[in-house]
């Protein structure tokens, strides 16, 4: 046997990674584009809540949109029908997450230059995109009432790294006993200055709020 | 959940480091994971015994895993407690004014390198 030698590295795993998110904030920031983060698990509503906010902002800024699923562009075309929006499609390879390097991968191939709000729908998933900086500005989580008020609860994390809540499906409070008052303690625990808004992409309630956040964010660029 | 997304940056700092001070074989890899980042160490082990045959400077190379404790502070008696046993709320004081001040990390630490075989 031979001696073994050791290389000290004390290298953080994600430090790379950061360090591309950094460099593409800033360049959008630069660019005059606001790149938002969108997360959740599968079946929250993201694709339809985004849809129908999109038409609420498209006359006043330009809006684009990258969809990440493993397979089928099924999401962004939806979204693209909905809207007219660009929209593009990201497969991540069977993967639980997107990453900065995939972000900016995608962002080569969609021309952003032009772009005032740039949204990011994330694969749906409480995990691992908690874990992964996408180079976002902000990022928004969606939870949907039928997972109940107790979810932040099971998932910390990703409650705990975004900067926003819509609480989406509110036109189904009522069948699934969802308790407002609890949902609403429970994300605040985790994260006191998460700003958190009730929707309904159906009935229309809390949609204009959330189109103004996003015009908001995106003017103070 | 996310292992084989880590397992790879692993390999890639790993190779980065390799070529910097020109090894062909890496015997082993020490990495550090925070008790809270919700890394399946078994799922590791698996993940990285699949991926690591995919680079000639990683394919025989043991993965060693170190924890670091969880440690919460509570800002309000601004005392320590472990934070798997008692998660966010203070033992001592019973606020839930907490952070998390190590546990979450997930760090390189070293590698080891035989001589012989570079």
């Amino acid at each position: 046997m031979g001696k073994v030698r050791v290389i000290e590295i004390h290298e953080d795993v994600f430090g790379d990674n950061n360090k591309m998110a950094e460099e593409i904030r800033k360049d959008l920031k630069e660019k005059g584009t606001f790149f938002l983060n969108v997360m959740s698990s599968p079946g929250s509503g993201k694709t339809t809540a985004l849809s129908a906010v999109i038409n609420l902002i498209k006359d006043k800024v330009k809006v684009g949109l990258m969809d990440v699923d493993i397979e089928s562009s099924l999401d962004a075309d939806k979204v693209s029908d909905l809207t007219g929006v660009p929209a593009i499609q990201i497969h991540n390879g069977g993967l639980c997450h997107i990453d900065a390097d995939m972000t900016k991968r995608a962002l080569n191939e969609f021309d952003a230059k032009d772009l005032d709000v740039l949204i990011l729908e994330n694969i749906g998933n409480l995990v691992c995109p908690a874990e992964f900086d996408t180079g976002a500005h902000k990022s928004i989580m969606i939870f949907s009432v039928p997972e109940g008020d107790d979810k932040p609860l099971k998932y910390p994390l990703m409650f705990s790294v975004c900067d926003m809540v819509l609480i989406s499906k509110i036109d189904t409070k009522d069948f699934f006993n969802f308790d407002m008052d609890a949902a609403v303690k429970n994300i605040k625990n985790l994260n006191p200055n998460a700003t958190i808004i009730p929707i309904s992409a159906k009935t229309g309630e809390g949609m204009d709020v959330f189109a103004k956040w996003i015009l908001d964010n995106a003017k103070a660029f | 959940m996310h292992e084989l997304g880590v397992v790879f940056y692993v390999i890639k700092d790993v190779k980065k480091v390799a070529e910097e001070n020109n090894i062909k074989k890496v015997e082993s890899v020490t990495v550090e994971i925070g008790e809270v980042s919700g890394v399946v160490h078994s799922m590791l082990k698996d993940c990285w015994d699949w991926a690591k045959k995919k680079e000639p400077v990683t394919e025989d190379t043991e993965l060693k895993i170190e924890t670091i404790e969880a440690v919460t502070f509570c800002e309000d008696c601004e005392k320590d407690y472990p934070t798997v046993k008692y998660g966010k709320k203070c033992p001592h004081c019973g606020s839930e004014h907490t952070f998390l001040k190590t546990g979450n990390e997930f760090m390189i630490k070293e590698i080891g390198v035989k001589d012989e075989d570079n």
